[in-house]
């Protein structure tokens, strides 16, 4: 049941690459980073890659495949027909390093500036009392292993470079909109998700959660749920004049 | 400046995209759809005629409710609260106005709409052709956030086609009918209640926007309805644009006489 | 003089799984500018892989359980061996510190009054594993990473630099700890990415760089566990205990090949999931040892009753400690009544209805619908033995967390003598805290008492830059990659699950001459992320912990825990009391030692039976009552 597979796969650093082509065995039940993982053992001794569960929990083997966002220890050999070329480049949103592996440290810069949780003030550890119906929310954006595929896959950033920097992305929207669900949470974070974090220019189109290898439903339960809350907070008239009328004294 | 995919430091590719497979057939699919849909929606508004048969009391959804002066006798089964529009004014506009702005302002179609239309994306990592991009912050796109009212505005108007659809209960005779018509109408209602109580914005205000489900039981069991419906919203607001073509379309063929209605009883 | 980049911190952490994350933590919290030096990303570090759970007696799904009961499970499950000083502090703390993850804004999933949600695991008498899911060491990962952040920003307010008291390094491998005399002043090592070198002048170094299952062909680990630690402190001149008991958890995936040995979760079985053969026949109940005989079922009726009714029935075999269930297993494969793929069938589809067994074990469902296309909750798992985790490691005091060498701490798998023979599972979450927490606060006392700080001499970050760069030096030697394979199969092969003198004494022949073609091997490319460089460097660290591995496992002449001798069958109350201490000799070469247990404390030989304690001690050992 082993075939030779035939690959083609981005060789390059920041100053420039090419696709280059390689004939690579393959067997039965592998997944493309098996491959590349024997290309590395036999070919390409020095072919930077970056991984390191090989099950899916750890999301760092991130890359695209024919053209698609996945995990490489995800995508297996026998979606692809014997004679197709498969096709491997890093992610092309972020910088590139070497090879496969890129520079995500956009990603952990916007982590940083997402308020972290905020314990209720007076309840000590120990005492969290919280319903599983309402941590159940928040639950599905926990199970996120940060592999950066949706950051990667997001048209606001990897069509537009200068819109990173007033973006947060997918990830990190889910994040506040975990934290905004969490039942003791105590910071209010709908009107920053909005102003600081870019909220505004997600216009839903769903990559994010096409390309999920853990299957969360991103827009549908984070991201529109977070926009509805910013709509109660901000484009909800009443509350908009409100606003105005309590202002104009002060 | 080279940007997106190309932009400097990222790895540099030729292609665009690599995509092999037919990433174009999904939203030139959904493209041809909305776009017939806006076509015939607007050749059927600016028509002015063909929408009621007044022996079943059949209704189209695209005018409902009539009510204004110029209705036909009969169809405006809900009064009139108008005087005459002017000739080249629909009848219809302020259905036409909420509906429109329902589907409009919908999560779904902004996503169809985005990918099939606006190409921002056409697919997922695919390069979209706009040199720069706001998305939802500024005007106009920034009114889609007002998804919500439209909502209620379909609510009240999905009430008035359940009217429409008791009415369409009606025999030759006066008495208690059933046509095909009638059938193809309450597919039609159920098709389109499905698809706004599906809505993301109803989700968000039945329980989606509470912290605690758990301290509000009954929103919690309206919130997990919803959220057994929300996950098939694309379906139901796509099942719910043809069931609303073809029961206006059976009922302008009703009324225009090219044929008749099939009769059940009476 | 060599050239690299410099940095000054109080404590350095090496490693960012659970155990480096929380000393990093509490070094921090206790004023010490601390960074964090890992190998891979940030949060990727092999805790997410954990999946069942974190054991600590917080009495929530039943109020029996407390801190005595967890202490008297966990020194059951290590057969005696535990340091019992580790093992107490690890049952009295480890409420406290999964709590306190609560404060940092964990979800762990809740019981019908809002506590957290406590569940089975084999060797546990009570439910006890606070989780997520199956994706606990996920929630732990992620919940310490935000925590970090969370200091991170507090700097920031503070300072306008969110470095300034805690940084991370990520993609940066140590090769070496620096000393001033006998104690640490640093840490050498490289960028990944770049190649380059760096050095930290510290004078505290906590090692938390987990185990060392990528010296075994099939492992649950990941590359990352070479045993950079264990060969680090050997190197710096500290002892490791414990070695030759490896714990092969018994259910790994087997098929498809690529993905052997992934972990298949405990909790299937604590969820009601149970180990078949090829003739259908639930087999556990013939392998239940007698010091287990009392607590086990002994039909599978009452087996079954006790997941609805656990104080009136004793509980099934499945659920037996994992070294019992892996030799199981071994012996059923080994019968002839295995799988097609050389495993045995592990079926929950039978026992739990499809919504439940995806509510329950998620991402096993995932795992084994995208791995190997079996939908779980339809048909078995194949599973067999896979080396998942290594009990011995770095010598420490068990309330400080250091080693026998001043400035150096190690916590989490690093560490050794906390699980004794075996470890539990659940208990290895729960030490990561427990441990983690004490080491940063050790190194953070440490630093405070130094009257001068230890300084970093010149020549030896040359000596460790010249050590780096040797693979690069020759040419035409041998591929890392082969060396590495052939070292994966010999282990396995000769050290595995069941050990026989003959094999170990070959194992340490071909590692004798694993370590000469090391020496020779070379190197293609360039210093930018290159793995086979890489992989040169761990391989070294690979064969001295093997070397360990090895030689303890030939000298002790009993079975006990992750130790199993197919010559020595039996468990030896004299053998309890040694523990085998591994240190380098003067030329590299690892040696091995005898040293006598420490003896209970008598408030703890009190928590047992008599009867219980003669199983394992020797009658001069036994409480005089």
């Amino acid at each position: 049941m082993s075939y030779k597979g035939k690959f083609r796969v981005w060789r390059g650093d920041s100053d420039g690459g090419e696709l280059k082509d390689y004939e690579v065995e393959v067997n039965e039940g592998e997944v493309v980073l098996d491959v590349i993982h024997r290309l590395q053992a036999t070919q390409t001794p020095d072919m930077a890659v970056r991984w390191n569960c090989k099950a899916g929990k750890c999301g760092s083997c991130s890359a695209e495949i024919n053209g698609m966002p996945k995990l490489m220890c995800m995508c297996r050999m026998n979606t692809f027909a014997e004679d197709e070329v498969v096709t491997v480049t890093p992610m092309r949103t972020f910088p590139v390093i070497r090879d496969l592996v890129t520079d995500v440290s956009f990603n952990y810069q916007k982590a940083r500036e997402i308020p972290a949780f905020k314990p209720p003030a007076d309840v000590k550890p120990g005492d969290y009392r919280m319903q599983q119906v309402d941590v159940e929310r928040s639950q599905e954006f926990r199970k996120c292993i940060e592999c950066f595929l949706c950051q990667d896959t997001c048209h606001v950033i990897r069509d537009h470079e200068e819109n990173k920097e007033s973006f947060s992305g997918p990830r990190f929207l889910m994040r506040i909109a975990e934290l905004d669900m969490h039942p003791l949470d105590a910071a209010d974070r709908q009107h920053a998700a909005q102003e600081q974090h870019g909220l505004g220019f997600c216009n839903i189109t769903k990559c994010c959660t096409e390309v999920c290898p853990e299957h969360i439903k991103i827009t549908d339960n984070a991201l529109i749920p977070m926009k509805e809350r910013v709509a109660d907070r901000k484009y909800d008239p009443i509350v908009w004049l409100g606003n105005k009328i309590r202002r104009r004294p002060a | 400046m080279a940007t997106g995919v190309s932009a400097p430091g990222r790895a540099q590719i030729g292609q665009k995209t690599l995509r092999t497979d037919r990433w174009w057939l999904a939203p030139l699919r959904i493209g041809v759809i909305l776009a017939f849909f806006v076509i015939y929606a607007t050749v059927r508004i600016f028509m002015n005629k063909w929408y009621w048969v007044d022996a079943y009391h059949y209704l189209t959804p695209l005018y409902s409710p009539c009510v204004t002066s110029s209705c036909v006798e009969g169809s405006s089964h809900l009064g009139t609260w108008f005087g005459n529009f002017p000739r080249f004014v629909p009848f219809s506009l302020i259905t036409f106005v909420i509906l429109a702005g329902f589907r409009g302002t919908c999560y779904y179609y902004r996503k169809a709409g985005y990918r099939s239309l606006f190409f921002a994306p056409a697919a997922c990592a695919v390069p979209e052709p706009h040199k720069s991009y706001s998305g939802e912050r500024k005007f106009p796109l920034v009114a889609l956030n007002l998804h919500r009212y439209f909502f209620y505005g379909a609510l009240v108007f999905g009430l008035l086609n359940v009217y429409d659809g008791i009415q369409a209960f009606h025999g030759k005779d006066g008495g208690f009918g059933i046509g095909l018509g009638t059938l193809i109408i309450w597919i039609n209602l159920v098709a389109l209640w499905l698809y706004t109580l599906s809505c993301h914005a109803c989700r968000h205000i039945v329980g989606g926007r509470l912290k605690n489900f758990s301290k509000h039981p009954l929103r919690y069991r309206y919130w997990t309805f919803v959220s057994k419906l929300n996950p098939k919203h694309g379906t139901f607001a796509m099942t719910s644009l043809f069931t609303v073509i073809f029961t206006d379309a059976y009922i302008m063929a009703l009324s225009a006489g090219w044929f008749s209605d099939l009769r059940f009883i009476n | 003089m060599t050239e690299l980049e410099r940095h000054t911190y109080d404590v350095v952490v090496i490693g960012a799984g659970g155990a480096g994350l929380r000393a990093a933590i509490e070094a921090r919290e206790q004023g010490k500018r601390t960074a964090i030096v890992c190998k891979s990303l940030f949060g990727k570090a092999h805790t997410v892989m954990a999946e069942g759970g974190c054991a600590a007696a917080m009495g929530n799904a039943n109020s029996n359980d407390n801190w005595q009961v967890h202490y008297r499970d966990t020194m059951r499950g290590g057969k005696f061996l535990n340091n019992w000083r580790m093992a107490e502090l690890h049952a009295q703390e480890a409420p406290d510190r999964v709590w306190e993850l609560e404060t940092y804004g964990a979800l762990f999933d809740r019981t019908p009054d809002g506590r957290i949600s406590q569940r089975n695991f084999g060797g546990h008498t009570y439910p006890r594993l606070a989780h997520v899911g199956d994706r606990t060491g996920l929630e732990l990962i992620r919940t310490l990473q935000q925590k970090i952040v969370s200091l991170q920003q507090e700097d920031f307010e503070a300072t306008g630099d969110y470095e300034a008291n805690l940084k991370v390094y990520a993609e940066c491998t140590v090769t070496e700890l620096l000393k001033d005399g006998d104690a640490i002043s640093g840490a050498f090592g490289y960028w990944r990415e770049s190649g380059r070198f760096i050095l930290f002048d510290a004078p505290a170094v906590v090692l938390a760089t987990g185990g060392v299952g990528k010296s075994f062909k099939v492992t649950s680990n990941s590359w990352e566990y070479t045993g950079d630690g264990h060969a680090l402190a050997m190197r710096a001149g500290a002892t490791l205990i414990n070695m030759e008991f490896i714990q092969f958890h018994p259910t790994g995936m087997v098929w498809p090949p690529s993905v052997k040995g992934i972990l298949v979760t405990e909790s299937v079985r604590g969820d009601g999931g149970v180990l078949k053969n090829s003739e259908g026949k639930r087999f556990m109940f013939e392998y239940v040892p007698d010091v287990f005989r009392e607590q086990y079922a002994e039909t599978e009726d009452e087996a079954d009753r006790w997941y609805k009714d656990p104080d009136n029935n004793r509980r099934p075999p499945e659920l037996l400690p994992r070294d019992e269930v892996a030799r199981a297993i071994n012996s059923e494969v080994k019968a002839g009544r295995g799988t097609p793929h050389g495993g045995v069938f592990l079926d929950v589809s039978s026992r739990l209805p499809a919504e439940e067994i995806t509510r329950r074990l998620p991402s096993m469902h995932h795992q084994f619908k995208e791995l190997a296309d079996v939908d779980i909750t339809a048909e078995p798992m194949e599973v067999g033995p896979t080396c998942h985790y290594v009990m011995g490691g770095v010598e420490v005091d068990p309330d400080t967390a250091s080693s026998v060498v001043p400035g150096l701490f190690a916590a989490g798998e690093v560490a050794g003598g906390m699980h004794g023979s075996n470890r539990l599972g659940g208990n290895s979450l729960s030490d990561l805290l427990v441990f983690g927490r004490r080491a940063g606060m050790g190194a953070a006392v440490y630093v405070d008492s130094l009257q001068e700080r230890p300084k970093i001499d010149e020549a030896d970050i040359d000596a460790a830059a010249t050590e780096a760069l040797a693979p690069f030096e020759l040419e035409g030697g041998e591929n890392p990659y082969s060396i590495h394979q052939e070292l994966q199969q010999s282990m396995n092969d000769l050290v595995g699950i069941i050990r026989k003198e003959e094999e170990m004494e070959q194992a340490l022949g071909r590692l004798a001459e694993f370590r000469g073609r090391i020496a020779k091997m070379t190197v293609e490319g360039h210093r930018q992320f290159n793995p086979g460089w890489h992989l040169a460097l761990d391989l070294r660290n690979m064969l001295t912990v093997s070397e360990c591995v090895a030689k303890a496992a030939l000298r002790r002449q009993e079975s006990r825990g992750g130790h199993t001798r197919d010559d020595y069958p039996g468990m030896n109350a004299e053998w309890r009391k040694k523990l085998l201490v591994c240190a380098l000799d003067a030329d590299g070469g690892v040696n091995v030692t005898e040293e006598q247990q420490i003896p209970m404390r008598e408030d703890l030989l009190e928590l047992f039976e008599l009867d219980e304690l003669k199983k394992y001690l020797t009658d001069e050992e036994l409480p005089a009552k």
